[in-house]
């Protein structure tokens, strides 16, 4: 990882809400950094939903949160949640 | 049955929905959810205290979208969405009120009353999800559907002339007109935003999936096909004439702001006029 | 409570009962009125519009009957005490939207000015040919209450007592006038605001989180909301349960009409309005309402110089029907005469109540003109052979 002074790359922790999903693979297409991607397994409605293919690759976009029509994706900062905090982790 | 999860954190949409009516029923790569989503940002970013919003939906798939918003919401009959909106932001002109309907309801059954509250700028905004069909009945043809796309009352291909929503918005009076697809989820959360902090009346098209009925029926594939066919042809021309607007089957999508314009609305133009006629008695309504 | 004074237009005043529709309602605390000119109720409208400015409200002339329900729907839901005036076309076209009303249980009070009719008909000249559309018009089971004034005067008396009943019942309430009394010029006394009662809507005060729309209170009529009150409510044309969400199934169904109708059918006897006139003696009842019943006074008058015993029954409250008291009456009287101006409407219901205990006559006139008192004379005199 390169700092530039001070910046330093927001990381995005996803949360997918699984029995929700119904399977259109809008998170998965349009995800900028493809980190998400349909896994084998089924849901409770017989759909496959997203699984996290490579969690350091999310920069916290929200692009699946906003796109997904069941609201069963969401994102929350990384960093801050590993610092202890729960749940306020949201500017 | 749904194992109950432990959460640390929540889906930020939770405190927006009903969430004990959730799973919703609109069908796997439908965009409604989407629109709805990109509302609640418009709101959250407006800053707007959510209890002076209330949501008026007619009759559809797109008018299921007030069962599902923790707002003070109500589903009204067929294609009278607009007028039920009149008679409660005049009875409460403090309200922001926000219709949320489908091209059918609005633009069909509810096109006289579309025309006249934007005739009289009626201070309400207009969310109208356009998915080129009638889709809870089963996918009838409807006053959007594209020249030759197949409808269920059109099986042979719609042979009817659509119309342009926009151009009819801005003839009708619309004093807001912007046009976006389901996929450009910024600019729609944008141009909500924008429709809300403006008085008068505003009309937000998105063209949406519909993939069990109108993606079916012309076998263009699932939610994510149509969503492709936005990316591929949309281009986005703010200012554009309204009259350059029409969407042929599959083809060019012109999105953007078509209409920003200024006028008083309904309730400041009769305060102008009544004080003007009738001076001191004129009792201001709301005293 | 007392009406609000800014009103009432305190006096005597030599009005028709158009005008008297819409000084009751200004009267009974209405400050939202969306309509649409019709013959022969556009009078109301007018009124309403030339008034509203300095009483302090909204006039709105929308673009059809259709719109107008709907707003005045919208409107009762954002606070307002609403109403609107029409006749036999546009209140067919209402029809579909009373049915949000009753299903939403909202209060309203909808005067038709009765016109000849079916369709277009008789635009300018009268007739009492909607009634049973008032009770049926709309589809599925609903139940509803429709007042029916004789005289301008109780144009504005009646128009007040629509908007309280419809608050305490949380239903529609049509006024059923005709064109002969909405036209007919006569002195209306408007006593002062102190004197005039006026019912509050029944506002929820608990807290917002357990707020339930339609959880009914122990008079079985639930506490009603507004828009903008932060109780973040939902209502729903669809067959819903206490929450206001849709619940589409037989059972939530057989909950739902219940709670619609029996609001009105339990409290039928506080809610109906006769006029009865030496009934205890009679043999035979005339059953009459609005204009027909001042012609019928004539009839009457001349049956009883003739020595017949003849009572006299007026319906002020023609929804719900006293069915309890024609009941009554069957047993002991030898016959109803029902004059009314259509092809048998209310006949059929005191026909229904009296199941042949009583025979029933019917003077039917098929509008356009108030009957002659001679023909109500002579189907009395039949039913007394």
């Amino acid at each position: 990882m390169v700092y530039f002074g001070n910046v330093k790359p927001i990381k995005g922790k996803i949360h997918i809400e699984k029995d929700r999903c119904k399977g259109c693979a809008f998170c998965v297409e349009y995800c900028p950094k493809d980190v998400l991607e349909l896994s084998e397994e089924f849901n409770v409605k017989g759909y496959h939903p997203p699984f996290v293919k490579d969690e350091d690759e999310c920069v916290y976009c929200q692009l699946c949160e906003s796109i997904c029509p069941e609201f069963a994706i969401f994102v929350t900062i990384k960093e801050e949640e590993e610092e202890g905090e729960k749940g306020e982790s949201r500017p | 049955m749904k194992k109950e999860v432990r959460r640390e954190t929540k889906s930020p949409m939770e405190g927006f929905l009903r969430m004990d009516r959730i799973p919703h029923i609109w069908c796997p790569g439908c965009g409604i959810g989407t629109v709805v989503t990109s509302f609640a940002d418009a709101l959250k970013k407006s800053k707007i205290d959510l209890d002076n919003v209330a949501v008026v939906s007619g009759i559809g798939c797109t008018g299921r979208v007030a069962g599902y918003v923790k707002l003070d919401s109500f589903h009204t009959t067929h294609g009278r969405a607009i007028p039920f909106a009149t008679g409660l932001k005049l009875a409460n002109p403090d309200l922001k009120v926000v219709v949320f309907s489908g091209d059918g309801d609005i633009f069909g059954i509810g096109g006289n009353h579309f025309i006249h509250a934007a005739r009289r700028n009626m201070d309400i905004t207009i969310v109208c999800v356009n998915n080129f069909n009638y889709a809870m009945t089963g996918g009838q043809v409807a006053a959007t559907t594209p020249l030759d796309a197949n409808a269920s009352t059109a099986p042979y291909g719609n042979f009817e002339f659509p119309f342009s929503l926009p151009y009819l918005a801005e003839a009708a009076g619309a004093t807001y007109v912007a046009r976006w697809t389901a996929l450009h989820l910024r600019r729609v959360t944008k141009s909500i935003q924008e429709a809300l902090a403006k008085p008068g009346f505003s009309l937000i098209e998105v063209i949406t999936p519909c993939v069990t009925l109108y993606a079916r029926r012309n076998r263009l594939g699932d939610g994510l096909n149509l969503l492709r066919y936005y990316y591929d042809k949309t281009v986005i021309e703010h200012g554009a004439d309204t009259r350059t607007l029409d969407i042929s089957y599959q083809g060019k999508l012109v999105c953007g702001k078509f209409v920003d314009k200024e006028r008083p609305t309904f309730l400041d133009a009769m305060d102008e006029h009544m004080i003007k006629i009738l001076g001191d008695k004129y009792v201001r309504y709301g005293d | 409570m007392k009406a609000d004074p800014k009103g009432v237009l305190t006096g005597s005043h030599y009005i028709d009962g158009d005008y008297a529709i819409a000084e009751g309602g200004l009267a009974a605390g209405c400050r939202f009125f969306a309509g649409y000119p019709i013959t022969p109720s556009t009078e109301t409208a007018e009124r309403f519009a030339e008034r509203i400015p300095y009483v302090g409200g909204v006039f709105i002339q929308m673009e059809d009957e259709i719109a107008s329900i709907a707003a005045l729907i919208g409107a009762v839901w954002g606070g307002k005490k609403v109403m609107t005036v029409t006749s036999g076309p546009g209140f067919s076209l209402m029809m579909e939207n009373i049915g949000l009303a009753c299903m939403m249980e909202t209060p309203l009070v909808i005067a038709n000015v009765q016109r000849g009719g079916p369709s277009t008909g008789l635009p300018t000249l009268t007739g009492q040919q909607d009634m049973m559309q008032a009770k049926w018009g709309s589809h599925g089971d609903y139940e509803i209450i429709a007042l029916s004034p004789d005289s301008p005067q109780e144009c504005f008396d009646l128009t007040i007592e629509a908007f309280n009943l419809s608050e305490i019942y949380r239903v529609p309430v049509f006024v059923m006038t005709d064109e002969c009394v909405g036209h007919m010029h006569e002195k209306v006394v408007i006593p002062p605001a102190e004197e005039i009662e006026v019912v509050e809507r029944k506002w929820y005060t608990g807290p917002k989180d357990k707020y339930l729309p339609y959880k009914l209170d122990k008079d079985g009529i639930p506490f009603m909301a507004k828009a903008g009150d932060g109780y973040r409510f939902h209502t729903t044309g669809l067959t819903h349960d206490e929450r206001g969400y849709p619940v589409i199934n037989a059972e939530c169904q057989a909950e739902t009409i219940p709670r619609l109708s029996d609001k009105i059918r339990d409290n039928a006897d506080k809610i109906i309005m006769t006029e009865e006139d030496q009934i205890d003696s009679a043999e035979i009842v005339v059953i009459s309402y609005g204009i027909t019943s001042r012609v019928a006074i004539r009839a009457v008058q001349m049956a009883r110089k003739a020595g017949m015993k003849i009572g006299t029954m007026r319906l002020k409250t023609v929804w719900p029907f006293p069915e309890k008291r024609i009941k009554q009456l069957a047993k002991k009287v030898k016959a109803f005469v029902v004059p009314e101006i259509n092809y048998g409407q209310v006949v059929l219901e005191v026909e229904r109540c009296a199941s042949g205990k009583a025979a029933t006559y019917h003077v039917p006139h098929l509008g356009g003109w108030v009957h002659d008192p001679n023909d109500i004379l002579k189907v009395i005199k039949e039913a007394a052979k």
